[in-house]
């Protein structure tokens, strides 16, 4: 037993010491009827080249965006992760931590969750978040969570344009607490001012905004955030953090909570999760924060310290009282996210944004010369746009990975009736050659394809 | 500038500090020229950059190599947390989950692009049912709180659908803080039942509790006592008759693993925390994954999307109308799934059942070594762990606080304290089964000299930890004066 340390002959001399003749001693709690009396099925243990072997094989099952270039996204984006990051975050002080509630000895986490969330706050125009939620749609549920534990209120309205995997979350977590939903349309892609406000009423506790919004369009948002705040609504701003470089920060645009998926921030795609929930909002909101925030303080001898801070609003002493039942929250991956902004710093940010919005901008172009294929959104888009392609999203997918490149994400993936579209993502890494090959073939498709 | 003497004691710059305009740890890929500007309309651009520090790649490697050095890790010294469960995290299971063709997927991709990752997903499913004696399970939830959450929707759905949802949800008064919290987000309120002179549920007042409004029971097995639930058969019996449904926190898993199942208990849904049980690292608070194993009553209720199998392929199922929905953006944290599977492949069935076995060992160990100084609150064999009061040390002028504190100057992490609310001077220890008998002993000699200098020099205690990057810290301070970011202004 390779992590077990203890040899059989130690076993029995500490069960001596603990004064019984055998393990069964110690089970006499466990009544008989309730023993496994049989070994679990489960298969032998096996060496660690044998792991290994196994595991290899599973992985080499998978296709990954490493084999073939990644145009998907839809809350998911192949951005380049520099080495530092990975050597930093593969560090066992960091990996094999305890939650910080030693601050004495967990001063390097601590520190790394103040900078996270001094950095966040810098992205989001905000004054205040928290060190991290499970990805981006728990994050916005617990937004909208603390939206209908201030204002009292049970009706939600949000834009058709916001990721619809986050609301599907969303809807799942607060549908108990007997909360309306209400989707206001979003024709063009863009989330319709007029109709939105239309449906707005002082029964609403938040109205859910994207920025960039789900189709990569950045709308003007202001109109519908005055009149959702006339009515005493919060206004939530789902967002993208790396967009944050070349955008107006949600703040600025005068959002009360900000939300968001941070894998994009240095963090694997990794078929899903581990993800990074980001969360700020206002300080008039902070007693209603959900999950742990670090404060500044002092020692006993003055020095400057960390610490986890307003902790009587989690669950470990509120109890049933707490904001948000959150616990264990994404500390490794939100630790990753900080190396990553402290090596790109403001410049890099901003220059990966354009970057994106430069290449989308080239690949909607090309697409739209490729007969049969239609770009129905009017930009500016940031790093994605919507592409309705001759036939369906779902056998234009399946052709071009044959061809050696994962297009783009079909929309009926998520739930969404449009069979032709498909959500094509740009990120800094893509090259002109991979989107000229992205072009050819699609010219190949509405050729060949006979469609 | 002037350089001092080396110490971990002295204050580390945040990267904020270390910031010079100019600076950057990174290059930006080229875009060829000829591709068409980016034009932000005016209305959005942004007028000043975030303040991200400005740092080159080896100042930033070597300021967080520093702060590395501020933490207390499990790969660095004993870590005693009870129901925390921090053990050795082996480190071929890091490597395995940083495998390409697992860490570079796009959750969107298509079924058959990902048969290995889902293969992954359902060896574990299966194994982690073995292990819990249940029908099925969802690997969604991203933590164990999560996990108790969705049970909790899964039991709303059924009681709607026998056409009540039904008022309350019954706990101990031992229960983990998550419990009540996810208990009143799922929509029900929450009846704490007292534990009786042995530490356990008090059957009468369970009794006297249960109606028609009960939704259900949940419970922590082995509980936060470290004692096995002995009646727990008719304590499910009596929520089942009141047409309630049982849960199963099992934060505690550690100490069951072949030698009792809380399927084979009659609970109708547990968790597991395999950031805990099945040694994915904690990562200094996340991420952890709280996967929950049903019995076949409540399998139409799991979240979507649910893997399932047609012919020889793995496809996930989204086509499931009575559904909770989703706790999760994707499929839950698979870099994680990925982990747990490759320490059960190494461990297999007895492995596993040698965990527990060594766990329940060493904890009864410690309960033995150090009962003489430390009150045990409850004397009876412990499963992984063992709680005992520091009410003798407290009539010598120290708390359970200055205990602790002082534990880190002799390099240990101290135990979980002052939980479960129920014991006074808490002290919950936990060595879990990948620590040696040295190390146990070494353990009990450090916590037995704390006795002493409690009795002989109360004030060292009061005022420890001496060794450490930073000494005890102003946590009220903290929350008084809050100061959460950097910069004090918002742009």
């Amino acid at each position: 037993m390779r992590y077990i340390p203890n040899t059989p002959d130690e076993r029995s001399a500490m069960l001596r010491d603990i004064g019984v003749t055998s393990l069964e001693d110690l089970l006499d709690a466990i009544p008989h009827e309730l023993r496994y009396n049989k070994s679990l099925n489960i298969a032998d243990g096996k060496s660690e080249w044998e792991v290994r072997r196994e595991m290899i094989a599973m992985a080499n099952r998978n296709i990954s965006a490493m084999d073939m270039p990644c145009f998907m996204g839809a809350g998911c984006y192949d951005h380049f992760i520099p080495a530092a990051v990975d050597t930093l975050a593969s560090r066992s002080e960091f990996v094999t931590a305890y939650t910080p509630y030693q601050p004495e000895v967990a001063q390097g986490t601590l520190q790394v969750i103040y900078e996270f969330q001094s950095m966040i706050c810098e992205l989001f125009g905000m004054p205040a978040a928290n060190a991290s939620l499970y990805d981006g749609g728990t994050a916005l549920s617990e937004a909208i969570s603390m939206a209908l534990a201030y204002t009292k209120r049970r009706r939600v309205l949000w834009s058709e344009s916001v990721n619809p995997a986050y609301r599907r979350v969303a809807q799942t977590i607060n549908l108990s607490q007997g909360i309306r939903f209400d989707t206001a349309p979003c024709k063009d892609g863009c989330q319709a001012a007029e109709e939105m406000a239309m449906l707005l009423g002082d029964d609403v506790a938040a109205v859910v905004l994207q920025y960039p919004n789900f189709f990569g369009i950045v709308d003007d948002l202001r109109l519908i955030i005055d009149r959702a705040h006339e009515v005493g609504a919060l206004v939530i701003i789902v967002t993208d953090p790396i967009a944050m470089g070349i955008l107006h920060s949600p703040g600025q645009l005068g959002a009360d909570i900000v939300v968001g998926e941070g894998q994009s921030l240095g963090n694997y795609m990794s078929y899903g999760g581990p993800y990074l929930g980001l969360f700020a909002c206002s300080m008039e909101l902070i007693r209603l924060m959900p999950g742990r925030m670090v404060g500044v303080t002092k020692d006993v001898d003055g020095r400057r310290g960390f610490v986890l801070t307003l902790q009587t609003r989690e669950q470990h002493i509120r109890r049933d009282k707490a904001t948000s039942n959150i616990c264990t929250n994404q500390g490794l991956v939100a630790t990753r996210a900080t190396f990553y902004l402290s090596l790109i710093g403001p410049k890099g940010l901003e220059g990966i944004g354009i970057a994106c919005g430069r290449r989308t901008e080239y690949l909607k172009q090309k697409l739209k010369e490729v007969p049969g294929f239609t770009v129905p959104h009017k930009g500016p888009h940031f790093r994605e746009f919507l592409v309705q392609v001759p036939g369906t999203a779902e056998e234009f997918f399946e052709f071009m990975t044959t061809k050696g490149l994962l297009p783009g994400v079909p929309l009926t993936r998520l739930g969404m009736s449009d069979e032709r579209g498909m959500l094509v993502a740009l990120t800094e890494t893509r090259s002109r050659e991979e989107m000229d090959a992205y072009v050819r073939f699609a010219r190949d498709y509405a050729v060949e394809g006979k469609r | 500038m002037k350089r001092e003497l080396q110490s971990l004691q002295k204050e580390s710059a945040l990267i904020f500090e270390l910031s010079r305009t100019g600076r950057t740890g990174f290059q930006v890929p080229p875009t060829p020229d000829d591709f068409p500007k980016f034009s932000i309309p005016e209305n959005f651009a942004r007028k000043s950059l975030p303040r991200l520090p400005e740092v080159s790649e080896n100042a930033v490697v070597r300021h967080y190599v520093n702060l590395s050095t501020r933490n207390h890790h499990i790969d660095r010294d004993f870590y005693p947390l009870g129901s925390c469960t921090m053990k050795y995290n082996p480190k071929v299971n890091d490597d395995m989950a940083a495998l390409h063709g697992f860490s570079g997927l796009n959750p969107w991709q298509s079924g058959q692009m990902v048969q290995g990752a889902m293969q992954v997903m359902s060896e574990l499913a299966d194994a982690l049912l073995e292990v819990t004696g249940m029908d099925s399970i969802t690997l969604q939830p991203a933590a164990g709180a999560q996990g108790e959450f969705t049970a909790l929707l899964m039991f709303r759905s059924y009681h709607q659908a026998n056409g009540n949802p039904r008022k309350r949800i019954i706990i101990p008064d031992s229960a983990h803080g998550t419990n009540p919290a996810s208990i009143i987000l799922a929509g029900y309120s929450v009846t704490q039942l007292p534990s009786d002179a042995n530490g356990l549920m008090d059957i009468e007042a369970l009794k006297r509790s249960l109606d028609e409004d009960v939704a259900g029971l949940m419970i922590t097995n082995p509980n936060t006592l470290g004692l096995f639930e002995s009646n727990i058969a008719k304590i499910i019996d009596l929520v089942h008759d009141a047409g309630g449904l049982a849960y199963m926190d099992g934060a505690n898993l550690n100490a069951l693993m072949g030698i009792s199942r809380p399927g084979d208990m009659g609970f109708d849904a547990c968790h597991m925390n395999l950031h805990k049980t099945f040694s994915t690292p904690h990562g200094g608070g996340g991420p952890g994954s709280g996967p929950v194993a049903i019995k076949a009553k409540l399998e139409k209720y799991l979240p979507v999307p649910v893997l399932t199998s047609k012919g020889n392929a793995f496809v996930w199922d989204w086509d499931r109308p009575d559904s909770i929905g989703s706790v999760h953006t994707f499929y839950g944290n698979f870099g994680m799934h990925v982990r747990a599977l490759t320490y059960i492949k190494s461990l297999g069935g007895d492995g596993l059942r040698a965990i527990s076995d060594n766990a329940i060992i060493n904890a009864n160990y410690l309960r033995k070594k150090l009962s003489p100084t430390y009150q045990i609150f409850v004397d009876k064999p412990s499963m992984h762990e063992a709680v005992f009061s520091g009410n003798l040390q407290k009539a010598k002028g120290v708390r359970t606080t200055d205990i602790a504190k002082r534990l880190l100057d002799y390099g240990i992490h101290p135990p979980t304290v002052y939980f479960p609310l129920i014991v006074p001077e808490c002290l919950m220890i936990e060595p879990t089964e990948s620590e040696s008998r040295e190390t146990l002993d070494e353990f009990v000699e450090v916590m037995l000299q704390i006795d002493r200098e409690a009795s002989e020099t109360p004030e060292l205690l009061k005022n420890s930890p001496y060794t450490t990057p930073v000494r005890r810290l102003d946590e009220a301070g903290a929350a008084r004066n809050l100061n959460i970011r950097y910069f004090d202004e918002v742009l």
